[in-house]
């Protein structure tokens, strides 16, 4: 079945013309998701390959009938955006974007609240059902149809469990990285809660980092409602407090986001933790592995 | 980014936040023409370095005469200020706030943060004034107020006020607090500030409030549409080699021990050096080249991670997706030419071409180690350090 995107995803990009949209929209392509529009304002008229592009949204709903949306356009420019959509009717929103105002981001998720809409990200790598669609900027031959669902703060550490995955031949449903930033649209719940309604998933892969107390949430909810298996791994044991690690949403600050909590929160909930990352895949093998 | 309690105190006043009369001082005479214009009997002296803890270091004095505020003045500038936020090595003090001392009946916590999980600004206040906030919410949660802000209404005057009575201010001084309360989440909207603490916030025995002391910390993100914040930024509170980086769009934070390490994505060089760690070592730094990292960056950040004397074995740890790893190997191989690597390196390389990346490293003739996974790539370079 697999989560949020799949084979009737009808996608259009967001900033389609410019560089990294152009180049991501093509790998999205060639993975085979069917991008029927893209958005640029004042390029409407224009075509990205065979792709037509649009000066709004709204005409790229009416008239290439796209249902989900991906967003490239610069740090400045991204609420608007992922407004635009919302207001469209679009209600899978990918918004990879690094560098957007937190303030922004309380607009936004104000604007959504009570809606039906789910945002992913931003400073995100996206998301991909393995075999159907690949909306996100993930290298798709590392992945491979399956009955894992992963759910992830990060990119290329993503990669990296998943590849892990891939090696041991588990193969996954669904693979979402919900973004590195404080204030993100999708949570760890959210993607547990849809993976535990998923017939395809059988087991999760939780990869969280320092910063908030998501994990911890997280471990809460696992505890009270997902029976499938949960294998967690979180990045930044070795992080100083106090200084952003990459992310803007990575750090530790007042002695909160500690990687410790996080791993003793899930571990007091009966979730695997792998505190070995070159480890990820084989004690998955041994967890979830039929 | 972090500015200075001074200039913090500066914004403050743009914003109709009262705040004590002093001035800044880079040398003691200067301390004492501030403290001189400033009349009064008492004078607080309070060194200017970002780090919290200063009055218990020895950062912040109190002085009962004009004489004394130089002899202050002179003892704390030019010192070496070791709080519990600065790490053993301190933080050299260059400037001094002088203010006048004020007679205080009450001390109050004020603070504004973003609560990721509500994804609003929340407001705190708590009558535990001059105690970490941390300290009281372990402690006596109960003192806490606060306020979350829905973003589509604003501040409403009576958040303001449950502010107020809830921290048992009463009925005079409720306007006070309501306007300082506002005037400061004004403000914090205003500059996209990722945190406000006014702590302690002070009643004066005449009935006025005060921020005694003012820590404002910025959205990076937003600092696009703030470039009057910029300049605010002060070099000498930053290492070195982080200016650096900065400078070079790299991520790169200095840590204490011996393990470079050069990865592509801020998760998995944290998972790196998690890694450094458990196979023995320590890591040396966090250095996230990105996900297109090119030649160019690849370069500055060998640079960086060797102006690090400190670093005796490098790990390169790349998981090729978007970013190709033959692309990623001549990236490192054109470093090597142009920045002289006297410590071992070792590489693991995978994901996109990796066979390639592997290949031309191996062939390059140059010392370099190429590992097979993360946790061979770890136990090699722990075993160097």
């Amino acid at each position: 079945m697999s989560v949020l995107v799949n084979h009737d995803t009808r996608l259009v990009v967001q900033g389609i013309t410019g560089k990294e949209g152009s180049f991501h929209t093509r790998q999205c392509v060639e993975y085979g998701t069917k991008v029927v529009a893209g958005v640029t304002p004042g390029k409407g008229g224009q075509h990205m390959d065979e792709i037509p592009v649009f000066n709004t949204v709204k005409q790229a709903v009416a008239q290439a009938g796209a249902n989900t949306a991906m967003i490239f356009v610069p740090p400045a420019f991204a609420a608007d955006a992922i407004l635009e959509a919302a207001e469209a009717g679009i209600k899978v929103i990918v918004c990879i974007t690094e560098g957007i105002p937190t303030l922004d981001m309380v607009k936004v998720a104000r604007y959504l609240e009570g809606t039906d809409i789910r945002l992913i990200g931003p400073n995100c790598p996206g998301i991909i059902s393995p075999g159907q669609a690949k909306v996100g900027i993930m290298p798709g031959q590392i992945h491979q149809p399956g009955p894992i669902g992963v759910v992830s703060r990060s990119g290329t550490l993503t990669y990296e469990a998943v590849y892990q995955l891939t090696l041991q031949g588990l193969g996954q449903s669904t693979c979402v990285g919900i973004g590195g930033d404080p204030i993100i649209g999708t949570n760890f719940i959210d993607m547990l809660r849809l993976f535990q309604a998923d017939f395809q998933t059988s087991g999760i892969v939780l990869i969280g980092e320092i910063g908030g107390t998501a994990e911890e949430e997280a471990a809460a909810f696992i505890k009270a409602e997902v029976s499938k298996p949960v294998v967690a791994f979180i990045a930044g044991q070795t992080a100083p407090p106090g200084k952003r690690m990459g992310h803007a949403g990575a750090i530790i600050s007042g002695g909160s986001g500690k990687a410790a909590d996080k791993m003793a929160a899930l571990e007091a909930a009966g979730i695997t933790v792998v505190r070995n990352i070159g480890e990820l895949g084989a004690i998955c093998k041994k967890v979830m592995g039929a | 980014m972090k500015i200075h309690e001074y200039q913090a105190k500066q914004l403050l006043k743009k914003f109709d936040v009262p705040i004590p009369q002093g001035g800044l001082a880079a040398d003691p005479h200067e301390a004492y023409q501030i403290a001189e214009a400033l009349g009064g009997e008492t004078y607080v002296v309070k060194a200017q370095i970002h780090a919290g803890g200063r009055g218990k270091g020895g950062g912040v004095k109190v002085a009962t005469d004009l004489d004394e505020v130089r002899q202050l003045a002179e003892a704390i500038l030019g010192m070496t200020l070791v709080t519990h936020q600065t790490g053993p090595e301190g933080r050299v003090v260059q400037k001094v706030l002088v203010e006048q001392a004020l007679d205080i009946k009450q001390e109050l916590y004020l603070g504004i943060v973003i609560d990721r999980a509500q994804a609003r600004p929340v407001i705190m206040m708590s009558a535990a004034g001059g105690m970490e906030i941390e300290e009281v919410a372990a402690r006596t949660p109960e003192l806490i107020v606060k306020e979350a802000i829905d973003p589509a209404v604003g501040l409403m005057p009576y958040q303001t006020r449950n502010l107020a009575f809830g921290v048992g201010l009463d009925g005079a001084l409720i306007r006070t607090a309501s306007s300082f309360i506002s005037n400061l989440y004004q403000m914090f909207m205003a500059y996209d500030c990722s945190l406000v603490e006014i702590n302690p916030l002070v009643i004066t025995t005449d009935g006025q409030m005060l921020a005694l002391d003012a820590k404002v910390n910025f959205d990076d993100n937003a600092l696009y549409r703030h470039k009057d914040l910029i300049e605010l930024e002060d070099p000498n509170e930053i290492d070195p080699l982080e200016l650096e980086a900065k400078k070079h769009n790299l991520n790169y934070i200095r840590l204490d021990g011996t393990v470079g390490a050069m990865v592509n994505g801020a998760g998995l060089a944290m998972a790196t050096m998690d890694l450094i760690k458990l196979a023995g070592a320590e890591p040396a730094n966090f250095l996230d080249v990105g996900g297109g990292a090119s030649a160019d960056m690849i370069t500055n950040g060998f640079r960086i991670i060797l102006g690090d004397p400190r670093v005796k074995a490098i790990l390169i740890n790349i998981f090729g997706g978007i970013l190709r790893c033959d692309v990623l190997a001549q990236g490192v191989l054109e470093a090597a030419k142009q920045v002289e690597v006297k410590v071992p390196i070792i590489i693991r390389l995978e994901g996109t071409r990796c066979e390639i990346g592997r290949d031309l490293l191996k062939d390059s003739g140059l010392n370099f180690t190429v590992a097979g996974d993360m946790l061979d790539a770890a136990h090699k370079v722990a075993a160097l350090a």
